[in-house]
């Protein structure tokens, strides 16, 4: 099947079956291994990009499904600057940075975009409302304070 | 890498009845429970599948003539923000809101609930409990099948092969109560060890004590407890008729304890989901008659 998409600001143009999943397109197709594969059933959010505007698990979504869409991975936060080799990292990824939001760094892809998504979606520094936003991203450094504490930070709170 | 089964990708309701009717294939609506089985994780994965996420005809929660319509592919995260949804059948926002989390809810959808059939599906002792109807079609009609009899036995449903879901019906929930309660592991991500809806219509508070009067038209669906989401038609039968007191709370759990055949697996065992769904109904109507 013919799939044209725009990822992180690129087209995108693919032919591969469409029951192949937007995971392994990412990744073996297109060549961005920076969203992970955790454990392929929905359950632990390591997989999580931005599909339209939504948060989904990249592992559920069929790539027939994906045509005409857009997509956004980890590799899509850092913005580029004119005449400049490096990228600005987006104000989450400074965040997770400064606050240690990131220990082996697994779920981290998966958070920054369950985070990305939330603010995006107006999400402020409340802390129940972040946890809620996380609920499908799990750590298994068990790091959430860390998280949720740049999450927070992103989202607007002021530094203490 | 997972298997790749062929699919196909109709644009309209009746380029899938065509398909559907050449020969059976898997319907795959926002794919939370059927990716999971290409990764080969539970069972076979499906040998063909159909891809209904563009149909636009299963899109969509109107209100026509007092009855609320909401389209098969209408995703958790469509009914938690739909304002008629909100208004009519908060019931049903609350146990879309207690399924996954944001990943879950962006795309799992209603019909897929529906469909799959687990017994552990969270918005359909819901339907059950607003006597809802599901409207199913395939090239040769459409019928609709109340929410009673669509699950008949282990993640079996009334659907023919050729069939859809296609949306659902709620009658007018006018001055009907309906309580939800989801018992998992955790708030969020938790497969139900219990789940359940309680309805009922209030009648007059006669004697002015506060507690209500008769109840009506009762109506008791639970997941988890059962091989199939399931109406406890004994326990309803001592709540139709009767006030919320503490006699009519302790007559209905017990007979609810013996009415339900939970069963032990990994996520419980069959006697704390007995203890619990009678724990949780005793509280119910402990809520509601206040006391």
């Amino acid at each position: 099947m013919n799939i044209r998409m725009l990822v992180n600001g690129a087209p995108a143009e693919i032919d591969v079956p469409g029951s192949r999943r937007l995971l392994d397109v990412l990744r073996e197709d297109l060549g961005l291994t920076g969203t992970k594969e955790g454990c392929g059933e929905g359950e632990c959010g390591a997989c999580s990009v931005i599909l339209d505007g939504q948060l989904v698990d990249a592992c559920l979504v069929p790539i027939s499904q994906v045509d005409g869409a857009t997509v956004r991975t980890v590799e899509g936060l850092a913005r580029r600057r004119a005449g400049e080799a490096d990228r600005e990292l987006d104000e989450l990824q400074a965040a997770f940075l400064a606050a240690g939001g990131a220990q082996c760094g697994i779920c981290t892809p998966g958070m920054l975009m369950a985070a990305r998504a939330y603010i995006d979606g107006g999400g402020g520094p409340d802390e129940e409302a972040i946890r809620e936003a996380i609920a499908g991203n799990l750590c298994r450094c068990t790091g959430y304070t860390k998280i949720v504490e740049a999450i927070a930070m992103a989202a607007g709170r002021p530094a203490v | 890498m997972p298997v790749e089964p062929p699919i196909e990708v109709p644009r309209t309701l009746v380029e899938a009845f065509d398909v559907l009717a050449s020969a059976p294939h898997r319907p795959i609506a926002g794919g939370t429970d059927v990716m999971v089985q290409i990764s080969g994780e539970i069972g076979p994965p499906p040998d063909r599948m159909i891809d209904l996420w563009r149909l636009q005809e299963l899109r969509g929660i109107r209100l026509a003539d007092g009855v609320l319509a909401i389209g098969a592919l209408e995703t958790y995260t469509d009914i938690r923000r739909s304002a008629l949804c909100r208004e009519l059948v908060p019931a049903l926002v609350e146990a879309a809101a207690t399924i996954g989390a944001a990943q879950i809810q962006n795309r799992g959808t209603l019909g897929g609930n529906i469909a799959n059939a687990s017994p552990a599906g969270d918005t359909l002792p819901v339907l059950l409990a607003l006597d809802a109807t599901i409207v199913v079609g395939s090239q040769r009609g459409e019928r609709s099948i109340p929410a009673a009899d669509f699950w008949i036995a282990y993640r079996r449903t009334a659907l023919e092969p050729d069939e859809l879901v296609l949306r659902v019906l709620v009658p007018p929930p006018v001055g009907r109560e309906i309580r939800f309660r989801k018992i998992g592991t955790r708030r969020a991500q938790a497969i139900s060890k219990v789940v359940m809806a309680l309805a009922w219509r209030p009648g007059a508070d006669a004697d002015g004590d506060g507690d209500g009067g008769a109840w009506r038209d009762v109506r008791l669906g639970l997941g988890s407890v059962a091989e199939r989401p399931i109406r406890a038609a004994k326990t309803e039968a001592v709540l139709e008729g009767a006030r919320p007191t503490t006699e009519t709370a302790d007559r209905a759990a017990e007979t609810l304890a013996g009415e339900i055949q939970p069963i032990d697996d990994v996520r419980s065992t069959a006697d704390y989901r007995r203890v619990v769904a009678a724990r949780v109904l005793h509280r119910l109507i402990r809520d509601a008659g206040g006391w």
